[in-house]
């Protein structure tokens, strides 16, 4: 599933634009969101998964740690419901919840994302997610952002 | 055989703060209130200026060691040691690395200072004007969280869920800020008390944190001079020596984005072992406790990760009576530290340890020959520190 229209985003629009480090060390998985594909690191010499990249495994030292799809699916770690605006583009928005999301299929890595749905909606830690690429076609350098709604029972 | 300890091996000397002053309030610049600060603490110790041999300090503060020594016509300068981490993690640190500069035979008179002027330079609460972002930040930004209230409120709420945590556990850690900040007239808070009420209405910053369980934010600066032993008693004030000192975090802790293995977790686990082994003491040894409030759940944690609250007992513990001095089971931040004296990053909260161990706080404890100083949690580094008199020694 996907969001690909400005009114459907989440979070208004202004908000800082994710891009990869000038080293390059994330680009697989800004470029693999855009394919609409979760990415991670993942060790193939001692099979150690591994997020944020790093150039190296943190278990045995090898560099470059080959990068895995895996299916954009976890639970809820934790929450917070934010009601403050920290940044212009969200004056008079109202309350957004964002989510820390544990892959248990990836060794347990955990991504940030919000939620989907009512922002007053009972958030649940342990509850079952499933991933929304929500697509920014329209930004200055495109970029797509992972996000999470209750897995349909 | 060979001692590797800096307990009793080098003594706070002096204190001293500029005005402390709400955001953007101070008339002057961040670097003179460094000044300020600095001459103050040396007039406390009653030293001159130009005895000063070293500069200690964190969170990349801006007032350059050299320049420092250049406006103070100091003679020689021979340490200038800079932790590394933001916030108030470094706040125990800076203070173990110009002891362990004394201790070590590099330096005789060491400042540790933090100046803060976010009037001038911009506050830590506001994150508008960036276009692109890249590395940790790219995989938190674009969903909203920001600074620092939503980069930690996830910590929190994980550890509340873990061992039960109510609401009313981190409103007592408010409260005793600000009951201790109307005792004290340094404090910006001074003459704004809270009650439970007004706590309970308060508005959400973002949950679980109320406006008053989230530091302020302020122009102001805090400084403290440090002498070796030999020469802790040629000064006008009682001396407070260092009993122990830790910094740094435990395996992957600065695994970003917010993938910590302990993640409800203020970071000290590893530290607290190395702080007490070092001062020769227990847990239950410490009379009072200055521990950093970048947000009250992060206190939570600290407490629970140096042995002084067992977590199942958390609800219980935390009540205002418990907090405050003088009866306290455990006076806690005793000056109003970051909610409600003034933010200066934990220096204030190094300086309160010290006039505690004199005896000459606005809030005194009933005992007070042990103090703890906790300076983070849940950022990395974190470091933390043990004060005590000479009788302890």
């Amino acid at each position: 599933m996907s969001i690909k229209a400005e009114n459907n985003y989440y979070l208004p629009a202004g908000l800082p634009m994710p891009v990869s480090e000038s080293d390059g060390l994330s680009e697989p998985f800004w470029s693999g969101l855009k394919m609409e594909r979760l990415q991670v690191q993942h060790c193939s010499h001692c099979q150690t998964w591994q997020f944020g990249p790093e150039w190296l495994c943190h278990h045995c030292h090898r560099f470059d740690p080959e990068w895995e799809e895996i299916e954009p699916k976890g639970t809820i770690y934790s929450w917070e419901r934010v009601w403050h605006p920290s940044h212009d583009a969200l004056k008079s928005h109202g309350p957004y919840i964002a989510v820390l999301i544990e892959l248990p299929h990836a060794g347990n890595v955990r991504v940030v994302g919000n939620l989907l749905g009512d922002p007053m909606q009972e958030v649940i830690i342990g509850a079952d997610v499933v991933g929304i690429f929500e697509h920014h076609l329209d930004a200055e350098s495109p970029y797509t952002l992972l996000q999470w709604q209750y897995k349909a029972d | 055989m060979k001692s590797n300890t800096l307990r009793g091996q080098v003594a706070v000397a002096g204190i001293g703060e500029s005005n402390y002053y709400r955001h953007g309030q101070s008339p002057d610049s961040e670097f003179k209130l460094a000044l300020q600060a600095i001459l103050t603490a040396c007039d406390d110790a009653g030293i001159q200026p130009a005895q000063i041999d070293g500069f200690a300090s964190f969170s990349d503060d801006r007032n350059d060691a050299s320049r420092l020594a250049a406006a103070l016509g100091i003679r020689q300068l021979r340490s200038a040691t800079m932790q590394w981490g933001g916030g108030g993690g470094g706040c125990c640190a800076a203070v173990a690395n110009g002891a362990a500069a004394i201790h070590a035979g590099m330096a005789e008179c060491v400042v540790v200072f933090r100046s803060l002027a976010q009037g001038q330079f911009g506050r830590f609460g506001r994150t508008t004007g960036i276009n692109t972002i890249s590395g940790e930040k790219a995989y938190l930004m674009p969903y909203g969280v920001l600074a620092p209230p939503q980069r930690f409120a996830m910590r929190v709420r994980r550890f509340m869920h873990e061992h039960g945590v109510r609401q009313e556990a981190m409103r007592a850690i408010a409260m005793a800020s600000y009951h201790h900040a109307q005792a004290n007239p340094r404090a910006v808070m001074h003459g704004k008390p809270l009650d439970e009420e007004r706590y309970d209405h308060s508005r959400w910053v973002v949950e679980p944190f109320h406006l008053y369980d989230c530091c302020m934010e302020n122009d102001g600066a805090a400084a403290i001079i440090l002498v070796s032993q030999e020469r802790a008693r040629d000064f006008k004030n009682k001396p407070v020596y260092v009993l122990g000192a830790a910094a740094g975090s435990g395996f992957r802790a600065g695994a970003d984005p917010h993938n910590s293995p302990h993640y409800a977790s203020a970071n000290f686990g590893t530290l607290a072992p190395n702080l007490f082994r070092m001062a020769g003491i227990q847990p239950q040894d410490v009379d009072v406790v200055q521990s950093y409030e970048n947000f009250t759940g992060g206190v939570l944690m600290t407490l629970v990760e140096h042995g002084l609250v067992d977590a199942q007992d958390i609800n219980q513990f935390f009540t205002l009576d418990n907090l405050i001095a003088p009866s306290g089971k455990l006076p806690l931040n005793t000056s109003g530290g970051n909610l409600a004296e003034c933010y200066v990053h934990g220096m204030e909260l190094v300086i309160e340890a010290v006039r505690q161990v004199r005896g000459t706080s606005t809030s005194q404890a009933e005992k007070s020959d042990i103090a703890l100083v906790a300076g983070g949690p849940m950022v990395t580094p974190a470091s933390n520190l043990l004060l005590g008199s000479e009788s302890v020694l």
